[in-house]
């Protein structure tokens, strides 16, 4: 059904905008991810024959988790996960309790030059190395075991809480503040008085997802020696227990569930 | 209003006796949860070697510098890995996650009895365990390399992107869609010309900032195999080679530093 006529007098038919508006960068960028695409498959060698071969092994993964064993390594299971709550709980505290002053330093509207560069260089070092480098390098140091983990989670809970806790201070309501500055009080009564009710809510919320993190971060641990369930897995995936493998797993998810169901329920409960 | 009676003068408190005494105990049980939780890792570990840290510490410090620098022509191809890793797996992940996303998101999910609930399940599943451990199982099935990774770090992906995506699904301005409705728009239209425009701004960052994170999450797969510049760091950890160590974790944080730039360029241009 063309109407010539019709087409003529209303020009050029509708047609959705484009989502990137400038026609020489959308085709740049389009014909420079198709040369990415063919140049990055061209390089990746994928042995197809095992690959082949592999899908009975993970058909067989897949069918374990319908029946996960939780018995016949339950001792192992057990004192795994126990060490990476034990882990996370430990961490979580002195990580929070740690970042707390270092994210008042961390923010530039109540902390002086030279304290704010120094908290935020150690948020930056923080956030730039991963929890498993770290980890690595503190198994070098401290050896094998819980403490290695417990420092490795306590160093990155301060990058990632104080962090958002400056930026959260960075943007309160400086009113409520400058009140309480008014009413004479001292510095150590300002922040008490007129920052902390302010940003109280977030730093709860904050910290409960925080330990969520940890202990999620704390299942990998155990791949370099750092204790954790992550030894435990690490075993029974070479051993092609797979079994026990997915009991371990469904233990992981259940947990990281109830932790965020938890974390919902305060975080409403403090906002 | 809890007040309490001091030598004839009433007192304003806060809480009343038996509200503080609550919180009192809830103080007491966090702190002897704590000091239990210490005393296990204190347990476990061998105090010789942390009183000894100090000097180990300084032993692979002085190992580890300089790094060195003429290593740097062998690990061209492990970036590139690493890359590849991480741009693929986010390809592939966002594939996976649109679908899951508009299946669980609560405005247009066909079955918010059936269907919804199994597509929240992939993304808690996916999400709550880490790329390493995706990693470790896919190299059990099928056999180590690049490819392993590109899965591991899809699968990852998955949960993280399709959350962020159905939360914007579930925000989308309403009246659009009535609109588009309104003209007689089949289903697939009413997806392509009311719901997909309102959200494509939301999936190009999260597309961004998802493989932002995944170039950090590549970096370390190589250590249980997965290809990659970890494969090059496990290597070198192996037969102590320091200043190779050091030359490789400069280079990932650099990596790292350039695709959070990256990412909050594009973030920002997007947004």
């Amino acid at each position: 059904m063309s109407h010539p006529e019709l087409d003529d007098l209303l020009g050029k038919g509708w047609r959705k905008p484009a989502f990137v508006k400038n026609a020489l960068l959308r085709w740049t960028l389009i014909v420079g991810f198709i040369a990415y695409l063919i140049a990055a498959y061209m390089t990746i060698e994928v042995d197809w024959g095992r690959v082949y071969e592999g899908l009975d092994r993970g058909w067989a993964f897949v069918l374990a988790f319908t029946s996960p064993d939780f018995i016949s390594r339950w001792s192992d299971i057990w004192s795994g996960l126990m060490e990476s709550i034990v882990m996370t709980v430990a961490a979580s505290v002195v990580g929070i309790l740690i970042s707390i002053p270092i994210g008042l330093g961390a923010a530039r509207n109540i902390a002086p030059l030279p304290v704010y560069v120094i908290c935020r260089g150690i948020v930056a070092i923080s956030r730039a190395l991963q929890e498993i480098i770290v980890a690595i390098l503190l198994v070098a140091i401290f050896g094998f075991g819980p403490l290695a983990g417990f420092l490795t989670l306590s160093f990155a809970t301060i990058g990632f809480l104080s962090k958002l806790l400056a930026e959260d201070i960075e943007a309160m309501d400086k009113v409520q503040a400058e009140a309480i500055r008014a009413s004479g009080a001292r510095w150590t009564q300002w922040v008490n008085y007129g920052v902390q009710p302010q940003v109280m809510p977030r730093l709860v919320g904050l910290s409960m997802y925080r330990i969520d993190i940890n202990f999620r971060e704390s299942a990998i641990l155990g791949l370099v020696g750092a204790g954790g369930i992550g030894a435990t897995l690490n075993t029974a995936f070479d051993r092609y227990e797979y079994d026990t493998a997915a009991a371990i797993l469904i233990l992981i998810i259940g947990i990281v569930m109830a932790l965020e169901y938890l974390s919902g329920i305060i975080r409403a409960r403090v906002q | 209003m809890p007040v309490v009676e001091h030598e004839g003068a009433q007192i304003w408190r806060r809480r009343t006796t038996g509200q503080s005494l609550v919180r009192w105990f809830g103080w007491l049980l966090g702190v002897a949860v704590f000091v239990y939780c210490w005393q296990i890792i204190s347990e476990s570990t061998t105090w010789f070697f942390v009183w000894d840290a100090p000097r180990i510490a300084n032993d692979i410090w002085t190992r580890a510098t300089p790094p060195k620098w003429d290593y740097i022509t062998q690990l061209g191809r492990p970036i590139w890995d690493t890359l590849n890793i991480a741009t693929l797996g986010t390809i592939i992940a966002l594939f996976l996650a649109v679908p899951v996303a508009f299946l669980a998101a609560r405005n247009t999910t066909p079955s918010a009895l059936f269907i919804r609930p199994i597509a929240l399940l992939i993304i808690v599943s996916t999400r709550s365990i880490n790329s390493l451990i995706w990693a470790l199982l896919l190299i059990a099935i099928i056999g180590p390399g690049v490819f392993a990774g590109v899965i591991a770090i899809a699968i990852r992906s998955i949960g993280f992107c399709a959350k962020l995506l159905y939360e914007a699904i579930e925000e989308i301005d309403h009246t659009q869609v009535e609109a588009i409705t309104a003209t007689g728009a089949s289903r697939w239209q009413i997806m392509a010309y009311g719901i997909v425009p309102q959200i494509l701004p939301a999936f190009a960052g999260i597309a961004v900032f998802r493989w932002d994170i995944n170039i950090r999450e590549s970096t370390v797969l190589g250590l249980v195999g997965a290809g990659g510049i970890g494969l090059q760091l496990s290597a070198s950890l192996n037969v102590l080679a320091w200043p190779q160590v050091s030359l490789i974790l400069i280079v990932i944080l650099a990596a790292v530093m350039i695709s959070e730039w990256v990412s909050a360029k594009v973030r920002g241009a997007i947004i």
